[in-house]
């Protein structure tokens, strides 16, 4: 009721609020006349906080059924359990007894002190193995309402009719064998095919806003992944890119496949409030395919940090390492002392363990065996060496092991095909003042696993890059001083020696500071990224010769084609101009270059390995000459096209201007007129300037003539 | 042929002026003396003292007698170029940003930049014959629908008729000159996509160049603001110009001043630019500037041009023959 209703109604009863003590009036008990209290509002808010109080409950179920005799053991066993996972409240745990037989009925209620702490314990230990048969069924108590009002009569799915999906693998089938690539930049994503013949791309799919930070390709291609608020997505099929599953985790920052693309791992971490807290990680695994969360894992940054604390910038990606090959079987986790390995069957720790291994920094899993190679520094001040082993797995043997001694850092890197393990080893002089590195060259494949030491010529040289030829037997290493330092590449292999590492040469001075082999091997770029402002050398390994050597200027990355016929080279938004990607031919030609503005990624799409057995490639490549000719011909053929083509769009260029230069030219005549007049008068200057340009370049022509015939009469 | 290096300005050039004889070149930077050149060798005729601020533009009559020159002072000044003495002042609230004759040269018209509560404007001046009878009155003024954008350049369509201009904002406009009726807008489609730093028309007034800090140059028709060709640049164009002689056009530019202390001498990319003015395809480039490029003008005859740059240098490049040969 407004304010003045209610003084012409209480002037009309005769009312003089100025004499009423409003305190005064009072309602009959249980009856408001219809007026509503002020408070009621402040009062049903109350009743909606309230609820069961058993928020902090939790039923453990399957627990063993023990008699009498045993009860306080089980009891002691479950506080210790439970009581690691949250403060118990006392005399919160309670397990009912059969009154009859004095034995418990296998089930027990645990009360927290917060529905925090229950949730944790219940999410923590629900399929706990307490032994074999006894495994927890953990349920929140208030969860059981829902639980028991599941309906008696078991009512069978319905079996979905089969769809048969997209071609996930249709970009693989090309007339042309051309490669994929994304890019982004802007707001948009692109999926283009790099047509090098008609040295231009051409559009296979196009998006803005297609993601919220970024995308990635699977490591065999098969799906393109981007990051949403809600999740991460993943997209393929054939040209269209369709949506082929979500996966849903609210604000996803990384994602990383398993190596057979049976998984995705998606990362999220909180910035904590309090900055001297770790952050919140919160790691889910999916099943690509179906969708189906396997498992998730949540901590403080700390946990899933790998030497260093996690700190406020969260773990370091990737938390979880795969295992090589294609089967996607094993995964692992680097924390303070210990390393977990799990196994994808059952996503549980292998062993139901973690390997203890104490102060270990850093692991590593071969490319294609399921063996694990590990980092432990010095220990005690130099009095324990430093050492790495190789570990296999699940049988946790410890493989070979090497101690170094007075080290400062190691990096392992692996080839490609896991034959080799290469570990740099950074260590002290006598002074302990400076640093130098050496090699230790493990051979898997070989009995025993031999381990050779390799030292630069120059034991002083910093070593600013090193990569292993794919699948191949050499490896190529930038060492020396800044600005310009040397490149030396090494052979594992070679006829006369076996097993010695041999090196096959040295480039002196090189502007160059990172290394990409081609996908085949064979081929090399030596580039000067950053500092160097993109120097490429196209090299060419067997022959050890230069095939090219050019610039992109300003590049910040290289990116070899998975076939290794191609090679982008991308300016990204780091820098503010020229923008955009450059593709060249594996020899160093330039074929042509894309400006984007706002460049932010490029990425080929991945292929998966070829079926074709060794021997069989090996064949295809010594009949070369056979197989090429049918291409050489469609290349005749394409650059014929391409020229004629390019012909007829200048032509119609040239006539479309044509046209336009008739038509000024008439309204200029109209105009004729108009002109004169406005200039008082005078002359108006077409055909004045039309004759005075013809005289100057006939007195240019001449003067050039001359000059020469006179050169010529001398 | 070498570059003849003109050093004459103590600030960053921002525009440049050829006669319509091709022998005089006037030249206006940051430090207040508009410069006169001889365009042959580059020697300095003279120099026109009386501006308090950075000049940024001017334009001489058709019988190379006047100089208009506008300038951050927020006067606009016409000169006699034999004597070097100034004959007029125009005031305005604020900088005069650029100023072109009309056909006849008996019409100015002048832009001044958004200064204060004041948005950009273009006035239109009628020029006495004698400098005695010369009145400050505006004969129009136009007021941008988007004030608080600077306006950077306007100049006279087909007989005067027309006013086009085109700033900040990005969209160039058509204006009717006698009743400063808008009458057209660009197409924001096709148009640019950023702040449009220069304009530049062709001699017989039926088509002109725009450059952009969107990393572009556009060919419009005058009449039907029709855009008929795109020039990417890959860094911001500040500044244009096309051969009267050859079907090219000339881009200037490179990266913000700001950022040039921070990065590679190349990074700049401070090259005056060629395309092919129909194909749209790069053609070569000239380097010299170690600064953006401000302005650039061709030379009437198309035999020579002239480039200046945040540097304060003025470069004046005479062709070699080779270059009337080129065939792309």
């Amino acid at each position: 009721m407004a304010e003045l209703d209610i003084d012409t109604r209480a002037a009309q009863l005769g009312i003089d609020w100025s004499q009423v003590n409003l305190d005064s009036v009072k309602l009959p008990p249980g009856e408001n006349f219809g007026i509503e209290s002020d408070d009621e509002g402040v009062y049903h808010d109350d009743q909606l906080e309230f609820d069961t109080g058993f928020g902090n409950i939790i039923v453990v179920d399957n627990l063993p059924v023990v008699p009498k005799t045993k009860f306080e053991k089980l009891e002691n066993v479950l506080k210790k359990i439970y009581s690691q996972l949250g403060v118990i409240k006392e005399r919160g745990l309670w397990m009912p007894v059969d009154p009859n037989t004095g034995t418990t009925l296998g089930y027990c209620f645990i009360e927290f002190n917060t529905p925090q702490e229950a949730q944790n314990a219940k999410e923590k230990t629900h399929g706990y193995k307490l032994d074999k048969s006894h495994i927890f069924a953990v349920n929140m108590f208030d969860d059981f309402d829902r639980l028991m009002n599941v309906k008696e009569e078991w009512e069978a799915p319905q079996t979905k009719p089969y769809v048969p999906g997209e071609n996930l693998q249709k970009w693989l089938t090309d007339e042309k064998a051309r490669d994929q690539l994304v890019t982004r930049s802007g707001p948009d994503t692109e999926v283009l095919w790099n047509d090098a013949r008609q040295k231009n791309t051409e559009l296979v799919h196009k998006r803005s806003y297609w993601t919220e930070s970024y995308v990635q390709w699977s490591p065999l291609g098969t799906y393109l992944v981007t990051l949403h608020k809600q999740g991460a997505a993943v997209w393929g099929g054939a040209d269209t890119f369709t949506r082929l599953m979500r996966y849903q985790h609210n604000m996803v920052k990384l994602v990383d496949f398993s190596p057979g693309e049976k998984y995705l791992v998606t990362y999220h971490s909180q910035e904590p409030s309090n900055p001297r807290d770790a952050s919140k990680v919160e790691i889910k695994v999916f099943d690509v395919r179906t969708g189906r969360m396997m498992r998730d894992f949540k901590g403080s940054a700390d946990e899933f940090s790998i030497g260093g604390p996690g700190g406020v910038a969260g773990a370091s990606w990737p938390v979880f390492r795969w295992a090589g090959g294609k089967d996607d079987k094993y995964f692992a986790k680097l924390s303070k002392n210990t390393i977990s390995v799990y196994e994808t069957e059952t996503f549980g720790l292998i062993d139901k363990k973690s390997i203890k291994v104490d102060n270990v920094v850093d692991i590593c899993w071969s490319p294609t065996d399921s063996i694990l190679s590990l980092f432990v520094p010095e220990q005690g001040g130099g009095n324990q060496p430093a050492k790495v082993a190789l570990v296999q797995i699940p049988s946790k043997v410890e493989l070979r092991q090497k101690n170094l001694f007075s080290v400062s850092d190691c990096k392992m890197y692996w080839q490609s095909s896991g034959e080799y393990l290469a570990v740099k080893v950074d260590r002290y002089t006598k002074t302990k003042k400076s640093t130098y590195s050496g090699f230790e060259l493990f051979r898997i494949k070989e009995r025993d696993i031999p381990i050779e030491v390799l030292e630069l010529d120059n034991k002083n040289d910093k070593i600013i890059a090193f990569a292993w030829e794919p699948k191949g037997h050499r490896f190529a290493v930038i060492h020396g001083d800044q600005p310009r330092p040397d490149v030396s590449f090494y052979t594992m292999k070679t006829t006369q020696h076996g097993g010695r590492v041999t090196k096959l040469g040295t480039l002196k001075a090189k502007q160059a500071n990172a290394l990409f082999w081609s996908p085949t091997g064979k081929y090399i770029i030596l580039a000067g990224l950053k500092n160097f402002n993109g120097q490429l050398e196209f090299f060419n390994v067997d022959e050890l010769e230069t095939m090219a050597t050019t610039e992109h200027f300003m590049a910040t990355d290289v990116e070899w084609d998975p076939t290794g016929r191609y090679v982008a080279t991308a300016v990204t938004s780091v820098h503010e101009m020229e923008n955009g990607f450059t593709i060249w031919s594996f020899n160093g030609k330039l074929l042509y270059r894309n400006l984007k503005d706002h460049f932010f990624q490029l990425a080929w799409r991945p292929r998966p390995p070829s079926f074709l057995s060794p021997e069989k490639e090996e064949e295809i490549a010594k009949n070369l000459k056979k197989y090429s000719k049918k291409y050489e011909l469609e290349d005749q053929d394409v650059s014929l096209l391409l020229s004629e083509q390019d012909r007829e769009k200048r032509k119609a260029l040239k006539e479309e201007w044509e046209k336009w230069v008739k038509q000024w030219k008439s309204l200029q005549e109209e105009e004729k007129l108009a002109r004169q007049n406005l200039r008082d008068g005078e002359i108006s200057d077409e055909e004045e300037e039309e004759d005075e340009a013809k005289e100057v370049k006939e007195v240019e022509f001449e003067d050039v003539i001359d000059v020469t015939e006179e050169v010529v009469q001398e | 042929m070498r570059p003849i290096l003109m050093k004459g300005h103590e600030r960053p050039l921002t525009f440049l002026r050829y006669n319509r004889d091709g022998d005089m070149l006037f030249s206006c930077a940051k430090d207040h003396t508009p410069t006169l050149w001889y365009a042959d060798n580059g020697e300095r005729h003279g120099t026109f003292r009386g501006h308090n601020g950075a000049v940024w533009c001017c334009d001489v009559s058709r019988d190379s007698l006047t100089l208009i020159t506008g300038s951050a002072d927020q006067t606009a000044k016409l000169w006699d170029v034999k004597t070097g003495q100034q004959l007029f002042s125009f005031k305005f609230g604020s900088p005069a940003r650029s100023v072109d004759f009309s056909l006849g040269d008996k019409l100015a018209v002048i832009t001044t930049d958004p200064f204060m509560e004041r948005t950009s404007a273009i006035h239109v001046k009628r020029i006495a014959e004698d400098p005695a009878d010369q009145v400050s009155e505006s004969v129009l003024v136009l007021e941008s629908p988007n004030g608080r954008k600077r306006i950077n350049r306007a100049v006279w369509g087909p007989l005067n008729q027309t006013i086009v201009s085109g700033g900040e904002d990005a969209v160039l406009r058509i204006w009717d000159a006698e009743t400063g009726k808008l009458l057209k807008e660009s197409d924001a489609e096709v148009g640019h996509k950023n702040t449009i730093t220069s304009l530049t028309k062709a001699a017989d007034d039926s088509h002109f160049i725009t450059g952009s800090l969107d990393k572009t140059a556009k060919l419009w028709d005058m009449r039907t603001l029709t855009l008929l060709k795109t020039y990417v640049s890959g860094v911001p164009v500040n500044a244009v110009s096309m051969s009267p002689l050859l079907d090219h056009v000339v881009l200037g530019g490179g990266q913000d001043a700001s950022a040039v202390t921070t990065t590679d001498h190349r990074a700049g990319k401070f090259e005056a630019k060629f395309y092919d003015k129909i194909l749209q395809e790069e053609i070569g480039g000239v380097k010299g500037h170690f600064g953006p490029i401000n302005a650039l003008a061709f030379n009437p005859d198309g035999k020579s041009f002239s480039s200046g740059g945040e540097d304060g240098y003025v470069r004046l490049h005479h062709f070699d023959s080779d270059y009337f040969n080129i065939r792309i």
